[in-house]
């Protein structure tokens, strides 16, 4: 790790697609092509062993550990599931953030209702309680 | 006396003037409709007629005309079609809930009793939850959601089909003696007997929806859009 950058372009790097078919899946940078691009591949994930560009792609903070350069679909398969890798990213902010926005936008109109249903309960209850420990605090 | 064609094409299967344009220029409205009359089928055909040497013939009984009229005479097409009913989508069954999106009861979830032959859908709010009656509405003017309703223990009685809801024609009695004697004219009442159906069918709805939490209220809520919504990226 060098300078102010946190996240690197590097062998073994997690990467989020955020263009094309593949939009939204996780794949690792298995070799570097240029300065534009890299060959990715998600044997997990279902996305193919392909070149991609960086501008396509977004780094995540995790990597996997001690991944030769070039390594094959199997071998990354393996690697992968030794470090826990996709465990990893679920436990991640990120992930959950994305995970909810998936199930919000799959609600129906009667689990919309609901939702706004048990908001109301959570604020009846919140709402007076916080209040109440300001008042104490002041 | 018949005369040419009024609308011509501009260019071929490009006609000049639309449809209602020549309807317009016809001015077919401000003139009685011609009453067509069904060919007299029980006058003879044929007759037989004698001839000089004591032969009989047999002849039409009416000469053909000797002439072809000189213009063609526009015939009226003849359309063979007939309006079928719709098929009510897959996502519409019994116990469906329904948005209404048109006509008096815009915005309100509706609980969709049965489909009916005509094709419209009979719909209850039910009554006592938002005050949408049994009525029948079109399935165009209908938001399908994923919610249904169990109506798997409910009886829907076989009478409503589409003549229970048409409306009874009522005698004309404008300007007559009796309407100028009668005066006020009394406010109809609903009828006992339609008010007795609607809770009969609420009954069966009412239990159904009582089982599933938050199920009631979310009926007598309406629907609509908020910020950020479109109703062509929402699941319902």
């Amino acid at each position: 790790m060098s300078g102010s950058f946190q996240r690197q372009v590097e062998v073994g790097r997690v990467v989020l697609i955020n263009y094309g078919a593949d939009a939204g899946k996780l794949a690792v940078i298995v070799d570097i092509v240029d300065h534009s691009r890299a060959l990715i591949d998600g044997p997990t994930t279902g996305v193919k062993r392909q070149a991609f560009a960086y501008r396509r792609l977004t780094l995540t903070p995790l990597v996997v550990k001690d991944l030769p350069r070039a390594a094959g679909a199997t071998a990354l398969k393996k690697s992968l599931e030794k470090n826990e890798t996709m465990a990893a990213w679920n436990k991640t902010a990120w992930a959950q953030k994305l995970a909810n926005r998936t199930q919000r936008k799959n609600l129906g109109d009667f689990d919309r209702f609901k939702l706004l249903k048990f908001k109301n309960q959570r604020r009846a209850v919140v709402g007076p309680a916080v209040a109440a420990l300001k008042k104490q605090q002041a | 006396m018949a005369h040419a064609p009024r609308n011509s094409f501009i260019a071929p299967g490009v006609s000049r003037y639309s449809r209602s344009a020549v309807y317009a220029k016809k001015a077919l409205h401000k003139h009685p409709k011609p009453a067509v009359k069904a060919a007299d089928k029980s006058a003879a055909a044929d007759k037989t007629v004698e001839l000089k040497g004591g032969q009989k013939r047999v002849v039409p009984a009416n000469k053909a005309s000797r002439f072809y009229p000189a213009e063609d005479v526009p015939q009226p097409k003849k359309s063979r079609k007939a309006p079928k009913a719709a098929s009510v989508r897959s996502s519409i069954t019994p116990g469906t809930v329904l948005i209404l999106l048109a006509g008096r009861f815009r915005g309100k979830r509706v609980v969709c009793v049965k489909n009916l032959e005509s094709g419209l859908l009979l719909v209850s709010g039910p009554y006592k939850i938002n005050g949408v009656p049994l009525r029948r509405v079109n399935q165009a003017y209908v938001i399908a959601t994923s919610t249904k309703v169990d109506l798997s223990a409910a009886q829907i009685d076989e009478k409503f089909n589409d003549a229970y809801f048409t409306k009874k024609t009522v005698s004309n009695k404008k300007g007559s003696e009796e309407e100028f004697f009668e005066g006020e004219q009394k406010k109809k009442v609903y009828p006992e007997t339609k008010a007795n159906d609607q809770k009969n069918v609420d009954k069966a709805l009412l239990e159904a929806v009582s089982k599933v939490p938050h199920l009631r209220q979310y009926l007598a809520s309406t629907f609509s859009l908020k910020k950020g919504q479109f109703p062509h990226q929402l699941k319902f």
